[in-house]
C-alpha cells in the first residue's frame, strides 16, 4: 500500500516538474522535414543537438552548427539504437529521437539568445544547468534570430575573412562581383607564392602591396558583397586564373608593373602573373 | 586704438598659428622617424640573417655526422623563413625583388626537405650535395651585394621613405643607392640558370602542365557559349560576351559573361578541350527553401549530366543561404582526393551557382592505383593509441612533399576535437595529420 501511495506521490511530483517549465515545452515540437547532415546550420540542428545532449551522446556547445561532434554524437546514437549508421538525421532518426528524447525548446532559444553557456542534458533541473557568463544586455537580445556560431572554412578565421574583406573592399568595391573575388583570390596567391609573405596579414600589409592599405581606405567597413567575395576565394573560385599581381591600367604610376605577363581584364583591373 | 588692437589679435593669432605648425611638425617627424625605424631595424636585421644563413649553409656543407646535419639544416630552414619575412617588411613590392625571394624560399624546401627525411637510411646524395654548394655559392654573392648597401645606408645616412618615395612616383633618373643595390642583388639571382637547383623543385608549375595535358582540340568563341549555357538555367534573353585570355596566361582560355536582369554569371573556359575552368552566378538567396542534404543530392546529379564520373561527397557545409560541397573523384573506394570539384547550391531554389574545377582539371588523368603494401591493421598501429578511431578507407593525397602517395586515411576524435590521419599505405609513414575544425562562435560586435 505504502509503495503504491509512493510511485502516485513519485508521478504527482514529475507532472509538477514538467509543469515548471514553460507551457511551450508541452508543445511535441518537432523537426521540420529535412534531411540534415554535417554543415548544416539553424532551427533543426539546435533541435538535434539538444535532444542528441538529453541523453547524454552529445556533450559540446549547443550552436546550431552541425560540425564533427555533432556528427560522431549522432551515428553513436544511430549505433546504439540499432539504425542505419550514416551521420544523416533522416525520418526514420528524427522520428526515434522524438520518441527517446524531450526538447525544452524555449529554455534552449532562451539561453542561446541570452549568449548564455548552457547544457541541456535530461535528468537535471534546469536551474542547475545555466553557467552564467552571458551578458544579458538588450543589444544580445534584439538579434534573436541571430546563430551563435558559424561554419568557417578550413585554415581561415572569421577574422581573417574579415581583414580580407577590409582589404578586398577597399582595393575593389564598385568592381563587379568576380573583381572582388579575383582580388581576394590573388591576396591567397601571394600567401601561396615563394615570393610573398605566407601569412594572409603579411601579404595585406607589406609596404606599398596595396594602394588602400597605403592611404587608410583598408579601413573602411566593408559590405556584404566583399566578405561574399572573400569567402568564394577561399572556398577554391579563383576568377584571376592565378594572378598575383594586379593593376588599374589608368591610375598605375609605375611602368615595371606593365612588364608582367598580362592574364585577364575584369572591370578596371588587369590581373597579371 | 581699434588698429592696436586688431595688431594685437592679429599677432596672437600668427603667434598661435606657428606654434600650432611646429608641434604639427614635430608630430609628422616623429612618426615619419618611427615609421623609417621599422624599415631600417627590417632592413639590417635581413642583412643579418643572411649573414648568418651564409654561415650556416657553410657549416653544414663541413658536417659529417648526420647526427648534427640534421639540426644545422633546420636551422638553414628557420633562417630562410626569418629572412623571407624581413623581405616582406620591405618596401620592395614596386621593385622586381621575386627572384631573391624565390632563392630564398627554395633554399628553405630544401633545407626543410632534407631535414626532416632520416639522414641514416639514404644520406644527402651528391647531386643533392653540389646543390647545397651552389647555394652556398649564391648566398655569399646576396651577403656580398645586401653588405654593400647596408654599408652606403650607414655612411650616407639613406633613408628607406625616399626609396618608398622613389618607388612609388617611379621618376627616371633617380640615383638611389638602395634600389641600384636590390636590383644588383635580383641581377646576381637571376644570374644563375634555375636548372641549378636540380630536379628537386617540381609541385610549383604541375597545375600549368596539367591544364596544358588536358585532351580535345580547340575551340571558338561560339562552341565557348555554347559550354557555357549548358552550365546555367533559366536564362532568358540575355547579354553575352565573350573574351580571350591574355597572353601571359600559361593555358588559353575563354572567358564568357552572362547577364541578364537577375543572374550575373561568368565563366572561364578552356580553349583546349572546352572544359569549364569555374562558373560563377552572383545572385541574391534571400531565404532557405531546401534542406543542405537535398542540395548536396542536387550537386552529385549536376556533376553526373556533366559526365564527371565517380564522385563522392566530401565536405559540406551551409554560409547564410548557401550549401558549398567539396567532391572527390571516388575509384574501387580509394577517394582521390587531389582531383576535386567545387559546387556552390543556392539554397532558395536549389539552382547551382558556382562551380570550380580547376583542381580536378589539373590533376585529372588515368592513374594507375598501387595496392596497398600493408593492411589496415599494420597502418594503425601508427596511429596514436588516444586517437579513437571511427572511420577508415583508402585515398590518395598530395603529401608535403607534393607528391601522390596511397594512405590510408583514419578519422578518429581525441577528446572533443576529430583529426584525419593520413598513413602511407606502402611504408607505413604518417604523412599528414590534420584537426578538422570545428565552427566557430561568432564574435559579435556590439551595434
Amino acid at each position: 500500500m505504502v509503495k503504491k501511495w509512493m510511485a502516485v506521490f513519485v508521478i504527482f511530483i514529475c507532472c509538477l516538474i514538467i509543469n515548471i517549465s514553460p507551457t511551450e515545452n508541452q508543445r511535441t515540437y518537432a523537426f521540420s522535414n529535412q534531411v540534415i547532415q554535417i554543415g548544416s546550420v539553424g532551427d533543426d540542428v539546435i533541435e538535434l543537438q539538444s535532444r542528441l545532449q538529453y541523453i547524454g551522446f552529445y556533450n559540446g556547445k549547443i550552436d546550431g552548427v552541425f560540425g564533427w561532434q555533432t556528427y560522431w554524437a549522432l551515428r553513436n546514437f544511430q549505433y546504439e539504437f540499432g539504425m542505419k549508421v550514416d551521420g544523416l538525421a533522416g525520418p526514420a532518426t528524427k522520428q526515434k529521437l522524438i520518441n527517446v528524447t524531450k526538447y525544452n525548446e524555449s529554455y534552449v532559444k532562451e539561453q542561446i539568445n541570452k549568449g548564455n553557456s548552457f547544457t541541456h542534458y535530461g535528468g537535471t533541473s534546469i536551474e542547475n544547468q545555466t553557467g552564467n557568463n552571458g551578458s544579458n544586455s538588450s543589444s544580445q537580445q534584439s538579434s534573436s534570430n541571430k546563430p551563435t556560431a558559424a561554419n568557417v572554412p578550413n585554415g581561415f578565421s572569421q577574422n581573417d575573412i574579415q581583414l580580407m574583406a577590409n582589404a578586398v573592399y577597399g582595393e575593389a568595391r564598385g568592381e563587379p562581383y568576380i573583381g572582388q573575388v579575383a582580388v581576394a583570390a590573388v591576396i591567397l596567391n601571394r600567401v601561396e607564392s615563394p615570393s610573398f609573405p605566407n601569412t594572409v596579414s603579411g601579404v595585406i600589409f607589406e609596404p606599398g602591396a596595396f594602394t588602400a592599405v597605403s592611404d587608410g581606405q583598408i579601413w573602411l567597413t566593408p559590405d556584404e558583397t566583399a566578405k561574399k567575395a572573400v569567402l568564394d576565394a577561399i572556398n577554391g573560385w579563383d576568377p584571376s586564373g592565378n594572378a598575383i599581381y594586379y593593376f588599374n591600367p589608368n591610375t598605375a604610376t609605375n611602368s615595371w608593373i606593365w612588364s608582367r605577363p598580362q592574364i585577364k581584364q575584369i572591370g578596371k583591373h588587369i590581373f597579371c602573373k | 586704438m581699434i588698429r592696436n588692437l586688431l595688431i594685437g589679435l592679429l599677432s596672437v593669432a600668427i603667434i598661435g598659428t606657428g606654434i600650432w605648425g611646429y608641434q604639427e611638425h614635430k608630430e609628422k617627424n616623429a612618426i615619419l622617424i618611427h615609421a623609417e625605424n621599422n624599415y631600417q631595424r627590417a632592413f639590417h636585421d635581413l642583412t643579418y640573417t643572411i649573414d648568418l644563413l651564409h654561415d650556416k649553409i657553410g657549416t653544414t656543407l663541413a658536417m659529417n655526422s648526420r647526427q648534427s646535419l640534421s639540426p644545422a639544416l633546420v636551422d638553414v630552414w628557420r633562417l630562410t623563413s626569418e629572412a623571407h619575412s624581413h623581405v616582406g617588411q620591405l618596401p620592395l613590392t614596386l621593385l622586381p625583388f621575386n627572384k631573391t625571394e624565390e632563392f630564398l624560399s627554395n633554399i628553405g624546401e630544401f633545407s626543410y626537405r632534407a631535414a626532416v627525411r632520416d639522414l641514416e637510411k639514404s644520406p644527402l646524395s651528391d647531386e643533392e650535395y653540389e646543390t647545397l654548394k651552389s647555394l652556398y655559392e649564391q648566398s655569399k654573392e646576396i651577403q656580398d651585394e645586401l653588405r654593400k648597401v647596408q654599408h652606403a645606408v650607414l655612411s650616407n645616412q639613406l633613408r628607406w621613405m625616399d626609396v618608398e618615395m622613389a618607388l612609388a612616383t617611379e621618376e627616371e633618373n633617380v640615383d638611389n643607392t638602395i634600389i641600384d643595390g636590390f636590383k644588383t642583388v635580383e641581377k646576381k639571382v637571376e644570374g644563375y640558370s634555375e636548372g641549378d637547383l636540380g630536379t628537386i623543385f617540381t609541385g610549383m608549375n604541375k597545375k600549368e602542365e596539367g591544364f596544358q595535358n588536358l585532351p580535345g582540340k580547340e575551340i571558338s568563341k561560339e562552341e565557348a557559349l555554347e559550354i557555357a549555357k549548358k552550365y546555367t538555367t533559366n536564362i532568358k534573353d540575355p547579354e553575352t560576351k565573350v573574351t580571350e585570355s591574355g597572353k601571359g596566361s600559361d593555358y588559353e582560355f575563354y572567358s564568357v559573361s552572362i547577364r541578364d536582369g537577375k543572374n550575373e554569371i561568368d565563366m572561364d573556359i578552356t580553349k583546349k578541350g572546352g572544359y569549364p575552368i569555374w562558373v560563377m552566378n552572383h545572385r541574391e538567396v534571400k531565404e532557405q527553401k531546401i534542406s543542405l542534404n537535398e542540395a548536396g543530392n542536387r550537386a552529385l546529379a549536376f556533376l553526373k549530366e556533366r559526365k564527371f564520373e565517380n564522385m563522392k561527397m566530401f565536405e559540406s557545409y551551409q554560409y547564410d543561404h548557401v550549401g558549398v560541397f567539396t567532391f572527390v573523384t571516388s575509384i574501387n573506394n580509394v577517394r582521390i582526393y587531389p582531383e576535386a570539384v567545387k559546387i556552390k547550391v543556392a539554397l532558395d531554389d536549389g539552382t547551382i551557382i558556382g562551380f570550380s574545377a580547376e583542381e580536378y582539371l589539373a590533376t585529372h588523368n588515368e592513374r594507375s592505383i598501387p595496392d596497398p603494401v600493408i593492411t589496415e591493421e599494420e597502418a594503425k598501429e601508427q596511429v596514436n593509441p588516444n586517437v579513437k578511431i571511427m572511420e577508415s578507407r583508402l585515398a590518395i593525397i598530395n603529401n608535403e612533399l607534393n607528391e601522390e602517395v596511397l594512405c590510408y586515411e583514419f578519422l578518429g576524435t581525441l577528446g572533443n576535437d576529430t583529426y584525419r590521419i593520413f598513413i602511407n599505405a606502402l611504408n607505413q609513414r604518417e604523412e599528414k595529420i590534420e584537426k578538422l575544425k570545428s565552427a566557430e562562435p561568432i564574435y559579435e560586435e556590439i551595434t
